[in-house]
């Protein structure tokens, strides 16, 4: 049987939350002695060697990501934005992490902040993690006060500093580019991509964003050595994922394994496999801009590009069990409803595509089962538009539950009463 | 108490959601009233109708009052999944209110919200700041009994 490896949540359930020096003790705050003995260029190329990819959902190369930045502009002013808007039903790893050891967070983020050379860093959490928000703030004025963050970082000459802002109940604004226009004190609308915020981000300047699981594991990477996080998981998604297992299995929670494990093994080996005796029917991975598997599908690797082969995502790490019992029909009119909710209006296709799409899913079982295929192809085609169309991730999500559906589950679609 | 509020936060526009929550959570109602709406556009040199748009976009503020207790049932296909609709209808039969309503006595204004990350604790819900999980009509019960 597969074992948890724990590295954004070493500390997790082990040292009090609200202790520095338990941290400290538990070699906290030893990387960033580390990095600040480095230089910029040191800190991003270990973190391009590991091979981390971005842990909030699209996977993408965290070292490059910062290189970029990093080399944008020499001397001029930048920031590091850490995405704690964990709003992808079924997620809630980045809470862990905040709740149990925040210090793991602010850590990563001294260090992130040092390799582009930031002014300045702000912690994006939602609002309705009150929690988390108490445990940061303390964890950031604990390590105020032992100087890993304000003027001269331990005589380094680097300066830097951190607050927290809160998040107002808004699923678009997990999106990077809303999420600033949200720390600005705006509407959560989505910005036109390109300009990437390396290029411009907030208040127009060049800025990092990183999620939560992303910087938590930073300090390791740096204290051990990019070498040392490849030997762990999968050759093109080294690491650990940290995935959270809700639905109908026995044991729900969240597991940090290494990448590479089977569907199979997470849920019954983790999860402990399917409640009440029933069996198997589906995993809805990544949450609702996630998609479905079936029971063919327990095989597969769960690791960014395996999955992706089956025309699969892993996306936040979020598994949603549903047994043989569960409505798959239902399922989706429940994620067609909340992506029609928090579509912000501002571009066209998604502001009536996500309500058209709900519409015709609500509709979807009076349909005479001769005539299912069409119609349920034509929602795919509207879906598909909407992916092409729209101006950010939202509008580019119901697709991928729908097509995943269709894919996998057509034939109970087709034969459902 | 909102003069107070409003000297913690330099006139940067960026801190309004700061202040909007700060201000909505010492309110009695739970909500950002008009006259506070006046001062906050003052405060950092905005349009009422800009502190108005930031308030209705996000679905934890408001300027309609609600109550002393606002309870928030997570509606995540999650909890939908595990029973978050009976949740919705017990409390509201219990109540005597429907979502977006507030019971008469000010006590409890009932809510629907999008996935509060308790997902291994389906369903969910969220009374002001704390959360509860594993609900079954006993636990809500017991929850509003104590909150009463």
């Amino acid at each position: 049987m597969v074992k948890e490896v724990r590295i954004a949540l070493r500390n997790s359930g082990k040292i009090n939350p609200e202790s520095i020096d338990e941290y400290i003790n538990a070699d906290g705050y030893q990387a960033l002695r580390k990095a600040l003995r480095s230089t910029p260029s040191g800190i991003y190329d270990e973190i391009i060697d590991s091979g981390l990819r971005g842990r909030g959902g699209a996977g993408f190369p965290t070292g490059t990501k910062e290189k970029t930045t990093a080399l944008i502009c020499a001397d001029c002013e930048k920031y590091v934005v850490c995405n704690a808007d964990e709003g992808e039903p079924g997620t809630f790893k980045d809470r862990v992490i905040m709740e149990t050891d925040p210090h793991s967070l602010v850590e990563g983020m001294i260090i992130a902040g040092f390799s582009i050379n930031a002014s300045y860093g702000y912690i994006y959490i939602r609002g309705e993690y009150s929690l988390s928000i108490s445990r940061v703030q303390k964890a950031i004025d604990q390590a105020r006060e032992k100087k890993f963050l304000g003027e001269n970082i331990l005589g380094s000459g680097y300066s830097f500093d951190i607050e927290i802002r809160r998040g107002a109940g808004s699923y678009l604004c997990g999106e990077e580019l809303t999420l600033l226009e949200s720390l600005e004190g705006k509407r959560g609308y989505p910005r036109i991509k390109p300009p990437y915020p390396a290029e411009r981000g907030l208040w127009g300047k060049p800025t990092l964003i990183n999620n939560v699981e992303t910087l938590a594991n930073f300090a390791p990477i740096i204290l051990n050595g990019a070498v040392w996080y490849r030997s762990i998981g999968t050759e093109k998604s080294p690491g650990t994922k940290i995935f959270t297992v809700s639905g109908d299995v026995n044991n729900p929670g969240y597991y940090e394994t290494p990448t590479g494990l089977t569907l199979r093994e997470l849920i019954f080996d983790f999860g402990g496999g399917i409640k009440n005796g029933r069996t198997f029917k589906a995993a809805l991975l990544g949450g609702a801009a996630g998609t479905f598997a079936s029971a063919q599908l327990l095989d597969v690797q769960m690791g960014y590009d395996k999955l992706k082969e089956h025309g699969l995502t892993l996306g936040s790490g979020a598994v949603i069990v549903m047994d043989e019992t569960r409505d798959l029909v239902k399922s989706l009119e429940t994620i067609m409803k909340f992506f029609k909710h928090e579509s912000c209006g501002k571009c066209i296709p998604c502001r009536l595509g996500t309500a058209q799409i709900y519409q015709s899913i609500c509709g979807f079982s009076e349909i005479p089962v001769q005539k299912r295929e069409d119609f349920f192809k034509s929602i795919l085609k509207q879906a598909d538009l909407m992916a092409k169309t729209s101006l950010c991730p939202l509008g580019q999500s119901p697709i991928l539950p729908l097509r995943s559906i269709w894919q996998n589950f057509s034939d109970e679609l087709l034969t459902l009463k | 108490m909102v003069s107070e509020i409003l000297q913690k936060y330099p006139r940067s526009k960026d801190y309004l959601l700061e202040i909007l929550h700060d201000l909505q959570n010492s309110s009695p109602n739970q909500n950002i009233s008009s006259e506070n709406i006046v001062e906050i556009a003052k405060h950092l040199n905005i349009t009422q109708s800009q502190v108005l748009g930031v308030i209705g976009y996000y679905s934890m503020l408001s300027n309609k009052a609600r109550s002393k207790y606002l309870i928030r049932v997570c509606n995540s296909p999650i909890c939908n999944m595990l029973g978050g609709e009976h949740t919705i209808e017990y409390i509201s039969r219990k109540l005597k209110i429907e979502l977006g309503e507030s019971t008469p006595d000010g006590l409890f204004t009932l809510e629907e919200c999008e996935c509060l990350g308790n997902c291994a604790a389906a369903p969910s819900i969220m009374v002001n700041e704390k959360l509860y999980g594993n609900l079954t009509p006993e636990l809500i019960d017991k929850i509003l009994a104590e909150l009463k």
